[in-house]
């Protein structure tokens, strides 16, 4: 029996906004090095799921433990539990009034206190490695979508997390862009990284993914290894959202 | 109109002029120590407990709600007491122009944090960042980018305001020509001058915004 | 602090009556105020709008010339300067028939002020409802005029009314203005209050907390209406 480090433990989480339950006793595990996908319809309750792991929003019941660290314990740090696991947002939000290299460099330089010529060249290598060494002086408003997004993946990364949370990564981009985000969360997953994706991209799960996690109306239906989510799911609700998303 | 007296204008420039100059500098004092405590007080209610926070609110509100001449006769009556040295004119009336602005500015730079799209914040959180760091280096830089042409408008609006001074005496540029035109009989040039003074300079003032805003 | 307090000389004659007084009067200048306010800024304010190059710039230059004077200096010119410059019968009739000299200046001048800052707020009503919908109706074949009439216009007026009620407030407190002419109101007897007594913390907090009523009573009177007109 192979002992896998737990990288991200969810367990039994539940969550209100005001009187309304949004997540119900939702458990699961991530591995070290594993990519799991949380998919399922709109309001199911995923985003807000993924958003609760670097305590991002808050949750009333339960546990959850990022690299052996609680996130819901009252003295936990937050922000330095946020420097172990990156995020990447829909909406990409770089921020608009720096370079890219600038964005890129921020929070190494004010969180890990890294000085600016180091930060400067682990900036330049991320950048590169997402392709867009060319543009570290561009700011944000003259960069497309898809070269944003990557350049929010390459801020995410230069915190050397050890496990990275995507919030529908390529739901706010022109089709035409959604290939060249994936390859480099492909690349991404192939070296190694943990990696939690809630993401409609069905044809990236069956590649990339090592489990799929179906939510809907914030409980999690299926936990399965991805050979088997697609080939047959157990519950009726999956197989008919599967049937629907993957007929276009 | 075939009287209209172009002498006593040029005759009174000077004394004019010094009503001016009082003017610019109450605009001066107003408008930096206005946006200087009104960003204080909005940052305070961003981050300041529940209690600290409706104080402020309070004060803003009521400084919204009432005429600024009452505020001036406010200060000029009050700051003698509360200080128990005789305090002049102007130092009353700046105390009260700061003060008064200060609301205005706070609601100001309240509504441009505000603008800033929510996103930022989360970003700048996701990746460790603390909640002041994430205010001082993500949101206020974007605030204050936005908020400028708002600001230099309120800069136009205190100019207007100074010309109230008028009610405590204060030789503004409005009073050296109330002056002037009560002790020649000539309001037509005096007013007339004041009103398109002030014309060029608001004016012109809000179209060059206009134009560094396009 | 050296202050000797005594809250009875609000209630104790004449100065509770100056105050009363003073309270009527500014409500009369604001009313009056407001009422020119808008007689003048809503016509104004549309015709900012209108699908005409020459309306337009007639509302451009009107608002740019009466917010660009402080409306003090605007007061002084109505009062001082404009009776003697209209014709003959006109100004005497001015100068010396007309009634409530000082209240009808009063209201001229902040109204017309006021009104610019109306026209303003009717504008950007009326500007963002054409954003949202003129080529939906355009699209539908109306003429441009027409879509004004039957939609902008309509639905431009009914989302003004909040922003009103804040120009209603601004009115209030330039009401205070009229003393500089004369006009006993409120701010001007708290001010006769405190020369006369020495008790000016007792005065201004007077004046303070009615204006505070009064804005309060605005509010709500420009709510119920807000609430018809839906």
């Amino acid at each position: 029996m192979i002992e896998i480090s737990p990288m991200i433990e969810i367990d039994g989480v539940q969550k209100w906004f005001g009187a309304r339950q949004v997540l119900h006793d939702c458990s699961t595990v991530v591995a070290a090095g594993e990519v799991v996908v949380v998919c399922g319809p709109s309001g199911s309750g995923k985003s807000t799921l993924v958003k609760c792991v670097n305590g991002l929003e808050p949750f009333q019941g339960g546990h959850i433990r990022v690299d052996g660290i609680s996130v819901g314990a009252r003295g936990t740090d937050l922000p330095r539990l946020r420097t172990r696991v990156g995020m990447v947002f829909q909406s990409f939000d770089l921020y608009p009034h720096m370079s890219v290299l600038d964005n890129v460099s921020l929070a190494q330089i004010h969180v890990l206190k890294r000085g600016r010529a180091e930060a400067r060249s682990r900036s330049e290598a991320l950048l590169a490695r997402v392709g867009l060494a060319d543009k570290i002086s561009a700011r944000p408003a003259q960069l497309s979508g898809g070269q944003q997004q990557r350049v929010c993946i390459a801020r995410a990364l230069a915190m050397d997390p050890a496990a990275m949370l995507f919030d529908e990564p390529t739901s706010a981009l022109d089709p035409e862009m959604v290939q060249e985000v994936l390859e480099v969360m492909q690349a991404l997953a192939a070296g190694g990284m943990t990696m939690m994706v809630v993401t409609h991209e069905m044809g990236f799960a069956r590649r990339v993914a090592d489990r799929a996690v179906f939510m809907d109306h914030g409980r999690i239906l299926e936990d399965t290894p991805i050979g088997e989510f697609f080939a047959g799911a157990r519950t009726e609700r999956a197989r008919q959202f599967l049937a629907k998303v993957l007929t276009h | 109109m075939d009287d209209f007296d172009w002498a006593v204008i040029l005759r009174s420039a000077g004394f004019l002029g010094h009503g001016l100059a009082l003017s610019a500098l109450l605009v001066a004092v107003a408008s930096l120590g206005g946006l200087g405590l009104g960003t204080g007080l909005a940052l305070v209610r961003l981050v300041a407990p529940r209690g600290v926070g409706a104080i402020v609110a309070g004060y803003v509100a009521v400084l919204r709600s009432v005429p600024l001449i009452l505020v001036l006769f406010w200060f000029y009556f009050l700051l003698p007491i509360a200080t128990g040295r005789p305090v002049s004119a102007l130092g009353s009336a700046l105390t009260a122009f700061v003060l008064f602005e200060a609301a205005f500015y706070c609601e100001i730079v309240r509504a441009g944090i505000a603008g800033v799209p929510q996103g930022q914040r989360l970003a700048a959180m996701a990746t460790g960042l603390r909640g002041w760091q994430a205010l001082r280096l993500v949101i206020l830089p974007q605030a204050a980018r936005a908020m400028v042409p708002v600001l230099l408008n309120q800069v136009i609006l205190v100019f207007q305001d100074t010309s109230l001074v008028y009610v405590v005496s204060l030789r503004d540029f409005l009073t050296t020509a109330n002056i002037v035109a009560t002790r020649d009989g000539r309001p037509l040039e005096m007013y007339g001058t004041v009103a398109v003074t002030y014309l060029v300079l608001c004016l012109g003032g809000t179209l060059l915004i206009r134009l560094r805003s396009a | 602090m050296n202050y000797r307090w005594d809250w009875s000389v609000l209630w104790r004659e004449p100065y509770g009556g100056w105050l009363l007084s003073g309270l009527g009067w500014t409500l009369a200048v604001t009313l009056g105020s407001f009422v020119v306010a808008l007689a003048v800024g809503l016509p104004m304010g549309i015709a900012g709008r209108l699908p005409s190059r020459a309306t337009r710039a007639v509302a451009s230059v009107y608002v740019g010339l009466f917010r660009s004077v402080p409306p003090l200096v605007q007061l002084f010119l109505w009062y001082f300067v404009i009776p003697d410059l209209l014709p003959d019968a006109a100004g005497m009739w001015v100068k010396r028939d007309m009634p409530y000299p000082e209240l009808t200046t009063a209201s001229v001048a902040i109204g017309l002020f006021a009104a610019a800052r109306v026209a303003e707020q009717v504008r950007a009503g009326l500007l963002a409802v054409e954003q949202r919908l003129l080529p939906v109706a355009l699209a539908s074949g109306l003429r441009p005029l027409q879509a004004f009439r039957l939609i902008l216009l309509p639905l431009g007026l009914r989302r003004v009314i909040g922003p009103l009620t804040g120009e209603a407030l601004v009115t209030m407190k330039l009401s205070s203005l009229s003393l500089a002419i004369g006009v006993l109101e409120l701010t001007a007897q708290s001010r006769h209050i405190e020369n006369e007594t020495f008790q000016g913390f007792e005065a201004f907090t007077a004046a303070t907390i009615l204006y505070l009523v009064i804005g309060l009573g605005l509010t709500a009177v420009m709510g119920v209406i807000a609430r018809r007109a839906r």
